[in-house]
């Protein structure tokens, strides 16, 4: 039984992406009986290239992609190599991992409230300055981008940091940090020549799975992106959801052409990676100290705080917003408050927790279930899983949402399991597994063998092991992973979208729905609420070994990660 | 177990080999109370010896010759149900049980009755002069302590011989000649069959028995 575990749970993350990328890759060709398209043609395509902005469409979404990818992967490279090992570090970590469980929609609307021409930041300005009006330009949706990209760096940095984080220990980086210390190298230097071309490699996938949510997200971008024109997932969600029902021709093959963007982004990040490979190789050893890095440390650390500073922040105006009364410009803050709109919500706000939960319990404890069996039946067998089966289940982190969920919709109803929570929780648990995988994997493998070793040689069976010894000593680490997951389903708007075809009003996509409206306080109240399903999985996670294990100090060196 | 078929754990022409290289090769017997150590650098191969003899060596490796304990074929059998114990230089004691839930834990399944249980694993903990500590956390326990609670588990899941990986080196020079002999006494006192595999010569010294030296 065990055995054959492995085996479904790919199955359960490539069956989606190929059942949805074929789904999505025929209608592009005009083929799809239920709207009647039964002959191949291109005039998807053509209508596709006839669409007015195409082409600013596409470059928002390649070339924001792929600099917010590099200014996060950066920043988190920086400050790793400038702070590692330090009390700095340690702080920013215990601020990083909460940051982690802000859903990118709450973490967007966070940015635009303090960034807009009439947010906090302005408002300060304002101060000084006596503006009595916001100034009238574009700061969010701006034509660059530049609000998306930066809504997408505060939020990937986190990711980035604990993907880093966990796997710093396997390049055994604090010796190494003292041998380049004691070779005369400076931090940044040393650190750069030495430890980051031995753990490049264990964060690439995380990195490529940035990229490729990065230039196909829908979300954060219907709430920062430009519009006139939208990036491109955001134009093929609306082509979508057109009651036109011809232009869903059109829009399969805008999600095929999104497909490829994808594509090409990873080409263009993977021929870079070539590049600094080669240069990066002369330049470890051409015995350059630069012990003078003082400057850029400095920097670097500037740059983390203020990803951090400014998640945190959104989430205090968000809160500021939720309760206010009459909020004047440029007072800074309202004039009254008020719960009213609080208890006007609750009630619309307890289903949407209650639908987010349905879904979300269901796919958190698959998804768990099957990691968990995966990672033992490498234990029983002594094999651990290939490089290839890794790349597999992070498959669906790698392929753009949007360019599978519409397909996946159109398999389903063919399985007659359209607009059902059975449908919903399997679309979602294609992306809840790959986060739980990532998560656990690391702290299950790290367990001393010998404690297994041990109880089964004092008679207990590979079962009673698991039960009895592993599972309990991994308590934290599978809670966490379960947290993790929770945050990752709570999160997802466009398979919720899709694949319910409307009919799941999660917390999220109630959120994301309230963007167009500019309701400020009903954004407030809504982008809260998806903060809390996260936030109270993690702090379960923290708080449950803690009480089960209370007399149990070796309990607390066992259970990190 | 019928007094008859002790006859010891009996290593026939058992070679272990990793990546087509011979790590380590040895013939011998080990008579019930009888001390083998075995000596060599590390990575000769010793603790896959070991792993072969209670199971739990990865199938990466390549062993050939049989391994009998009491007249049973160990070879084959899953390591829950050779009845050999283990002891490593970590104690490892499982940090979410209590001492008293380290030893039940090894206690058979056929020893039945809640306060039947709790009587012989206070016994075992009598005998290891830490009456009282049934309830304690082992994270709490001196190095000494918790080396003794170790022993006490491996013998409490009632194994027909033993296998002893560099079981002292972590020890404080002060502790170590005391644990060994309470280690020592115990295998001898239990008739079981003992193989020790370590580094120090003085552990071999101490053990009295035979002493095999590996080449590296």
């Amino acid at each position: 039984m065990l055995r054959f575990i492995p085996i479904l749970t790919i199955v359960l993350m490539i069956g989606p992406v190929s059942a949805g990328l074929i789904g999505t890759i025929l209608p592009a060709f005009e083929i799809l009986p239920a709207l009647g398209g039964t002959t191949p043609s291109l005039e998807p395509w053509q209508a596709l290239v006839a669409q007015p902005g195409l082409g600013a469409s596409i470059r928002l979404s390649l070339v924001n992609g792929l600099i917010a990818t590099f200014v996060s992967v950066a920043i988190v490279m920086l400050f790793c190599a400038a702070w590692q090992g330090t009390r700095t570090f340690h702080a920013l970590q215990r601020i990083l991992s909460p940051i982690l469980s802000v859903p990118h929609a709450t973490a967007a609307f966070g940015l635009a409230f303090l960034i807009a021409p009439s947010g906090w930041f302005v408002r300060v300005v304002a101060q000084f300055t006596g503006w009595d009006r916001p100034p009238d330009v574009a700061i969010i949706h701006d034509p660059w981008g530049i609000a998306l990209i930066a809504g997408l760096v505060a939020k990937e940095i986190p990711f980035l940091f604990l993907m880093t984080l966990s796997a710093l220990p396997q390049a055994d980086t604090d010796r190494t940090a003292q041998v380049t210390a004691s070779l005369g190298y400076g931090r940044i230097a040393g650190w750069f020549k030495a430890t980051l071309p031995r753990i490049y490699p264990q964060i690439r996938l995380p990195v490529l799975a940035v990229l490729a949510y990065s230039t196909s997200v829908v979300d954060v971008a219907i709430i920062l992106a430009p519009t006139t024109p939208a990036p491109l997932a955001v134009r093929i969600l609306g082509w979508l959801s057109d009651p036109d029902l011809a232009l869903r021709f059109m829009a399969s093959s805008a999600a095929v052409l999104q497909l490829l963007i994808v594509i090409a982004a990873m080409a263009i990040w993977i021929a870079g990676e070539r590049l600094v490979a080669v240069i990066g190789a002369c330049w470890a050893i051409d015995g350059q100290r630069f012990k003078q890095d003082g400057a850029v440390r400095g920097v670097s650390a500037v740059m983390a705080l203020v990803a951090a500073g400014t998640v945190v922040l959104g989430l205090v105006v968000l809160l500021v917003w939720s309760v206010a009364g009459f909020w004047a410009f440029p007072d800074l803050l309202p004039r009254g408050f008020s719960l009213r709109l609080w208890a006007r919500e609750l009630d619309a706000i307890g289903n949407s927790l209650t639908t987010t939960l349905l879904i979300g319990i269901p796919a958190v404890v698959i998804a768990v279930t099957l990691v968990l069996a995966c990672l033992e039946n490498e234990v029983r067998t002594g094999k651990p899983a290939g490089r290839r089966a890794m790349f597999l289940i992070y498959l669906p982190l790698l392929v753009p949402q949007i360019s599978f969920m519409f397909g996946l919709q159109v398999f389903f109803s063919l399985l007659g399991l359209e607009r059902t929570l059975v449908s919903v929780v399997l679309g979602h648990l294609v992306f809840v597994a790959p986060y739980v995988f990532l998560s656990l994997s690391e702290p299950f493998r790290a367990l001393d063998p010998r404690y297994g070793q041990t109880a089964l040689c004092l008679g207990a069976s590979p079962a009673r092991v698991f039960w009895q010894v592993r599972l309990p000593l991994l308590t934290r680490a599978v809670l966490t992973a379960a947290a993790v997951g929770l945050a990752v389903t709570v999160g997802q708007y466009l398979p919720t979208l899709l694949i319910g075809a409307g009919r799941f009003a999660t917390v999220t996509t109630e959120a994301v729905a309230l963007a167009s409206g500019g309701d400020r306080r009903m954004i407030g109240i809504y982008g809260l609420f998806q903060m809390i399903l996260p936030f109270a999985g993690f702090a379960l996670a923290l708080l449950i070994p803690a009480v089960l294990f209370r007399h149990r100090r070796g309990m607390g060196a066992q259970n990190k990660g | 177990m019928p007094e008859a078929a002790k006859n010891g754990l009996e290593l026939h022409d058992v070679r272990v080999r990793l990546d087509g290289r011979e790590l380590v090769a040895v013939d011998l017997t080990i008579a019930p109370g009888e001390i083998v150590t075995l000596m060599g650098p590390s990575g000769s191969g010793k603790s896959s010896l070991l792993g072969h003899i209670c199971g739990t060596l990865p199938d990466a490796f390549e062993v050939t010759g049989q391994v009998v304990l009491d007249g049973r074929l160990l070879d084959g059998l899953a390591p829950q149900d050779r009845h050999v114990g283990i002891l490593f230089q970590d104690d490892l004691l499982f940090p979410h049980l209590s001492v008293g839930g380290n030893l039940a834990f090894a206690l058979p399944a056929h020893i039945k009755g809640r306060a039947n249980r709790r009587a012989r694993v206070e016994a075992a903990l009598g005998s290891a002069e830490m009456d009282g500590f049934y309830d304690r956390d082992p994270a709490t326990l001196s190095g000494g302590q918790r080396a003794r609670v170790a022993l006490m588990r491996v013998l409490l899941s009632e194994p027909c011989a033993l296998l002893l990986d560099e079981p002292f080196s972590k020890l404080d020079s002060g502790l170590r000649s005391q644990i060994r002999s309470f280690v020592f006494d115990l295998c001898r006192k239990n008739s079981l069959p003992t193989l020790m595999v370590t580094h120090d010569p003085e552990d071999g010294a101490a053990a009295g028995g035979r002493v095999i030296e590996l080449r590296g």
